[in-house]
């Protein structure tokens, strides 16, 4: 490995959305620290400018064109990553848009909540980048830590306070599973690096490095929320306010996405046999459980936990093929999946008012007749998640089945497809208590003109990728060659 | 004469008990605390052993990394347990029960 002694810009640019990350949490601290009491909205407004500012850098500065290693072998640039930075940023930038009105009304509005996200952001580059155990460690930190305080944020909530305790002790377990993984891998392999272990796992795999794996695939799956290591994820989407699901949601998915992938897929690529049997087993509970389970649910924000976990179902299914068709179809799932459940909780959240909480089934009855836009962008949401073309949603199943196929693993494609039948019926319910049902006296949704031209961006964005799913398909398949 | 295999069984004796600990632990919140800290120290312990075995200070230099980390996750732990606190006046770990199915 040659090391480079001297920093020059060329070294150093590939890692801009870093470096520019970590000095705008700095910068933001300070001044919600002199004007954060006397102007209530100036670090939400900084922070949305900040995260523009940092796609434009990311997009002029921090583009590759091969992968490189950076920074003694510690961190890796390739197109993969700059790509999911930038859509870290738009995601997150998304995220907080959709919240901004309902932490104003709880009264959570506060600077430190808008840091932590993007400290979030900040481990979820790491993870992204990261080429090394070590940096990979940091980064899975790095973003658990700032996501557990986000859980307890609002100060007065008991079941959030409860939801968090429960995220945290269950998060650190996945932890030190992982880091207990790693430090086995490490003796057996005597290297940290990615790419040294990819070299050096090949052929007949000594018990010590599947001992390892085990570790390793536990703590994914458990970062993920794949049954059977799924208990967290309910409890942690009901019991946290709205918009830190909404935020758990979205970008820390393409972080996980990114973790199984650089350690299973790059790192461990030499187990691949052994890691694609256990994940299939994984996939299959994951599948099963999350569907049946979401039927039974009368809050929305639980169902919609039941919901992710029957979606990271299918993006383990796609590492399961084990080819990088595969990883590109679960790269195209995971995208597709944090595009539509932005949109769903950006519904929630409109949907809720000063002291009401629009998270139960029963109060999207009638939604139609309330809120015909509201309703609309939940229906189209609700039809791609199911699954139902022309929406994206469909694509992505559809991507994930094909390379299922290509790999010959028919009983897996069979599961997928039936428990997708399965999981339409609780999508469509919603669609019906919206369109079909009558509305109850309920308060009127939110009219922040910024989040709903927002929500209809994120709609428009589902249907026309669903109409013309090529380009973005071609990208995926593209970044993981 | 100790050897790789001594520490080995340590640590994951150490792990082990973690993991007892979280998940028989029916009284203290505190408690699961100490026991993710202790998960995190058994895994240390594994990258100091290996480390000293290999002639490879990478390990080393990881555990200083996972202390730190440790630190912020006691005081993130110990502060979330303060809001459970100030909610609920109660510690116990029965009592986080109010979401179910």
């Amino acid at each position: 490995m040659a090391s480079e002694t001297t920093l020059t810009w060329a070294t150093v640019a590939p890692a801009i959305a870093e470096i520019y990350l970590a000095i705008a949490v700095c910068v933001l601290l300070l001044v919600d620290v002199f004007y954060g009491e006397k102007r209530r909205g100036l670090t939400p407004t900084l922070t949305l400018a900040a995260l523009a500012l940092g796609a434009l850098l990311t997009a002029q500065f921090g583009a590759v064109t091969e992968r490189v290693t950076l920074f003694n072998g510690m961190f890796v640039a390739d197109e993969l990553g700059h790509f999911l930075k930038l859509a870290g940023f738009v995601f997150v930038g998304f995220a907080l848009l959709y919240s901004r009105t309902y932490l104003e009304q709880r009264e959570i509005l506060k600077g430190e909540y808008y840091v932590l996200a993007l400290t979030a952001l900040l481990g979820i580059f790491v993870m992204v980048s990261a080429a090394s155990l070590l940096t990979m460690y940091i980064g899975v930190e790095l973003l658990a830590l700032s996501v557990y305080a986000m859980v307890a944020f609002d100060r007065d909530s008991g079941i959030a306070a409860e939801s968090a305790m429960k995220y945290f002790v269950l998060g650190s377990i996945a932890s030190g599973a992982l880091l207990y993984g790693m430090s086995i891998v490490y003796g057996v392999t005597g290297t940290l690096s990615l790419d040294e272990l990819a070299g050096q796992l090949r052929g007949e795999l000594s018990a010590g490095v599947i001992l390892g794996l085990v570790f390793i695939v536990v703590a994914v799956a458990f970062k993920l929320g794949a049954v059977p290591f799924h208990m967290w994820l309910p409890d942690v989407y009901h019991g946290a306010p709205t918009s830190v699901t909404l935020f758990i949601g979205t970008a820390p998915k393409i972080a996980y996405f990114a973790l199984a992938l650089r350690l299973l897929a790059e790192g461990l690529q030499g187990a691949v046999a052994e890691w694609s049997q256990m994940l299939a087993a994984l996939a299959v509970l994951t599948l099963v459980v999350g569907n049946v389970v979401a039927i039974v649910q009368s809050n929305l924000k639980r169902m919609l936990a039941y919901s992710t976990i029957s979606n990271v179902g299918f993006i383990v299914l796609g590492f399961v093929a084990g080819t990088p068709e595969g990883y590109s179809a679960a790269l195209y799932y995971t995208l597709v999946y944090v595009l539509m459940s932005l949109g769903t909780f950006g519904v929630i959240l409109l949907a809720s008012r000063k002291g009401f909480e629009a998270d139960e089934l029963d109060h999207y009855k009638g939604l139609h007749a309330r809120d015909p836009m509201l309703a609309f962008v939940m229906m189209v949401l609700m039809f791609s998640t199911a699954g139902i073309p022309p929406f994206v949603g469909f694509w992505a199943k559809l991507r994930i089945i094909q390379e299922l196929w290509a790999t010959s693993h028919p009983w897996l494609i069979l599961i997928a497809i039936v428990m997708s039948v399965v999981g339409a019926f609780y999508y469509l319910r919603v669609v019906k208590l919206m369109y079909f049902d009558p509305p109850g006296e309920l308060p009127a949704t939110e009219r922040n003109t910024g989040a709903r031209v927002a929500l209809g961006l994120n709609a428009a964005a589902v249907v026309l990728l669903g109409l013309l799913p090529g380009p973005l398909l071609d990208l995926c398949a593209r970044l993981l060659h | 004469m100790i050897t790789l295999a001594h520490l080995l069984t340590l640590s994951a004796i150490l792990f082990a008990i973690s993991i007892a600990g979280i998940f028989l632990n029916r009284k203290n919140v505190i408690l699961l605390l100490m026991c993710v800290e202790l998960l995190l120290l058994a895994a240390n312990f594994n990258f100091v052993a290996f480390s000293r075995f290999l002639g490879n200070l990478d390990g080393q230099v990881f555990v200083f990394f996972v202390l730190t980390v440790a630190a912020a996750e006691s005081a993130i732990g110990l502060a979330i347990l303060v809001v459970l606190f100030r909610s609920r006046r109660s510690i116990n770990v029965e009592d986080l029960n109010t979401m179910k199915g």
